[in-house]
């Protein structure tokens, strides 16, 4: 059973520019999936093909149970669309805004007030309703933006980059209030170029790089994907460093980068909060005192450069010439590819 | 180990989770099924259009250069060149006459024209169409929400005008129910032009350059009997002349006026009214099919 957003090798080409060389994508109903990828990547116009505002050169889409090709208003029915860019009239007030959206939706005018009404208290709006949305401020644009989306109360969103140019406040209100939609069933296909936004709001991420799903997972999934867990720890006192340094390298995978002036071992692992908990009491039992200790994992945007960066291309690139339509051979140049690159992550990290 | 900070261990789980209670529940809509009534497209339509009509009414200041431009002209020609073309000062005040119809038609079809365009070329430009495009609306009902807003506009500066044209002399001569008809006739012209406005909208890639499209209507009003007697004209351009959209409603609006209108005795000419509804019936369909075929299928 597909899920409540479902596509299957979408392609589209501008002119020239290939931009869906082949998009697959799947979310569960009540799922949110991230859609991460740098500029051009073809984010934007896998949104547009399936909020039926665009057509496809090959491939199929389904929204909500309907085949968006073939019965597009039926889709239109089921979605919520808030734009990269904020699209609400400027010179109409908050509230005509939404109540214009609620009778273009069918609502009879009471309802659409009605509406209009509750949708401003929800986004925090209501002081603001009868001012032009010209006077407001980015954040309220965007909440604003987020609740003509939600007008018809569709059980399935798309928001292209919601957050873009939006100062820290303002993102974790609007996060929020995407929280509080997710957390009410809606399914939720997110665009965005913040992998921190990604990581907070999304069950699973895949990763788009030249009109396409490069990788594809949770967020934990990703992460282990671009290399090794590691166990980081600051010392108490400098005299027991040295010998500290030397007692933990049994329990690494890998020699202990160390910091002196800081204090500091980062110590590459295997077993994550199991073998953390092995050696917190390890070190319990040989009295070291440490002021903090953590398992961190890379970063997702260390799993972002080490897909989307200029190496991965190239030895995808690569694999596909030399592949010839061998899938051995792909998969022989992916694991290269995949060593060489956990090799780079890890040397970055550690300078 | 020692009582002070304890070690926080990451426990590696989607620091993303929803917690319980973060933010409001978001409020269900009251009405969740969606009618089918074919009263839909009126409805949509309306709502579109009162959209565009609040929005001439905050933006005084454009409405007010729209309606100002065609004054001024009035009283140009009436002052300045009525007497040169007309010949003398008798001729002068026929002149007047003979030009007031052909004034109305040309400021209203440039206004019409452009602000239909700009508007539309805007709401593309602004991802204000994207919005109505993934609302499960009626097709063409946002254009032609525009076009009833310009003719909104355009019988607002009709009206202007007929106060500015009996000011400087311009009489009808039929009784009011003709003059009534004459100026529907030029409405009507008028509201086909906005659907050609509106086509233009959904094409061009600005509304900047949605601004600077009327030029093409030009031609359509210089070859024309607006201005000047085609008879002054040469043969080729006579015909181009009388099977012009724009010559036909001007020499109706002139008979149903009264007012001095010479026709040659083509068919457009001698069946003014008939040719001029028949251009503009003609007008809407095929720019409306463009404009609302271009809605539909553009993509930014």
């Amino acid at each position: 059973m597909p899920g409540a957003i479902y596509a299957e090798g979408l392609k589209k080409t501008f002119g020239d520019v290939t931009t869906l060389d082949g998009m697959d994508l799947s979310v569960p109903s009540g799922s949110v999936l991230g859609l991460l990828g740098p500029n051009g990547s073809g984010k934007t116009t896998t949104v547009r093909i399936l909020t039926t505002l665009l057509g496809a050169d090959s491939g199929t889409a389904m929204v909500a149970g309907h085949d968006v090709f073939k019965d597009p208003q039926k889709v239109r029915l089921n979605i919520g669309l808030s734009g990269q860019y904020a699209a609400v009239d400027e010179i109409l007030t908050g509230r005509e805004n939404l109540q214009m959206i609620a009778e273009l939706f069918g609502m009879s005018t009471r309802h659409a007030r009605m509406r209009a009404d509750e949708l401003l208290e929800w986004s925090g709006l209501t002081d603001a309703g009868n001012r032009q949305s010209k006077t407001y401020s980015g954040g309220m644009r965007r909440r604003l933006d987020l609740a003509a989306a939600m007008v018809g109360n569709p059980p399935v969103m798309f928001m292209d980059e919601p957050t873009t140019g939006l100062d820290p406040h303002n993102r974790l209100l609007l996060w929020e209030a995407v929280e509080a939609l997710v957390a009410n069933g809606t399914t939720l296909l997110l665009t965005t170029q913040y992998l921190e936004e990604a990581d907070r709001l999304a069950d699973s991420i895949s990763v788009i790089d030249h009109g396409k799903v490069i990788a594809s997972g949770t967020s934990n999934e990703l992460k282990r994907l671009a290399g090794h867990e590691r166990v980081e720890l600051i010392v108490r006192w400098p005299e027991q460093f040295d010998w500290t340094v030397e007692f933990l390298t049994r329990f690494g995978t890998g020699k202990p980068v160390t910091d002196r002036s800081a204090h500091q071992i980062t110590l590459p692992i295997e077993g994550g909060a199991k073998r953390l908990g092995k050696i917190l009491s390890e070190l319990d039992k040989h009295n070291i005192e440490v002021d903090d200790i953590g398992l961190r994992r890379p970063t997702l945007d260390e799993v972002f450069l080490y897909l989307t960066g200029e190496d991965a291309r190239q030895a995808r690139r690569n694999a596909t010439v030399y592949g010839e339509g061998s899938p051995a051979d792909i998969r022989e140049a992916e694991t290269t590819l995949q060593l060489k690159l956990t090799h780079i992550v890890q040397t970055t990290n550690r300078v | 180990m020692s009582a002070s900070t304890p070690p926080t261990i990451d426990p590696g789980v989607n620091s993303g989770s929803i917690q319980a209670g973060t933010g409001a529940t978001p409020p269900v809509a009251t009405v969740a099924s969606y009618p089918t009534t074919p009263g839909r497209f009126p409805r949509e339509a309306m709502v579109c259009a009162r959209r565009q009509i609040i929005k001439m009414f905050r933006l005084p200041e454009l409405m007010a250069f729209n309606l100002l431009q065609p004054l001024l002209f009035i009283l140009l020609f009436a002052y300045v060149f009525a007497g040169a073309i007309g010949g003398g000062a008798e001729g002068r005040d026929d002149y007047r006459e003979f030009m007031m119809a052909g004034f109305f038609a040309q400021c209203i079809l440039f206004a019409t024209v452009s602000s239909s365009a700009t508007n539309i070329a805007q709401d593309m430009h602004k991802g204000m169409m994207d919005r109505f495009r993934s609302l499960p609306m009626t097709r063409g009902a946002v254009l032609t929400g525009r076009t009833i807003a310009d003719f909104v506009q355009n019988v607002m500066m009709l009206l202007m005008m007929i106060v500015m044209a009996l000011i400087v002399g311009w009489r009808i001569h039929e009784g009011f129910l003709k003059a009534l008809a004459g100026f529907g006739v030029i409405l009507f012209l008028a509201y086909s032009f906005s659907w050609v406005g509106a086509a233009i909208g959904t094409m061009v890639r600005t509304p900047e350059a949605a601004a600077g499209v009327v030029v093409i209507l030009f031609p359509l009003t210089m070859l024309s009997n607006a201005l000047v007697p085609p008879s002054t004209l040469p043969r080729v351009l006579q015909h181009v002349v009388n099977w012009n959209p724009y010559s036909a409603t001007v020499q109706s609006a002139r008979e149903l006026f009264g007012n001095e209108a010479p026709a040659s005795d083509s068919w457009p000419m001698q069946n003014a009214t008939l040719a001029s509804l028949g251009w503009s019936v003609l007008i809407i369909l095929v720019f409306r099919t463009i404009a609302v075929r271009r809605y539909r299928g553009v993509s930014r």
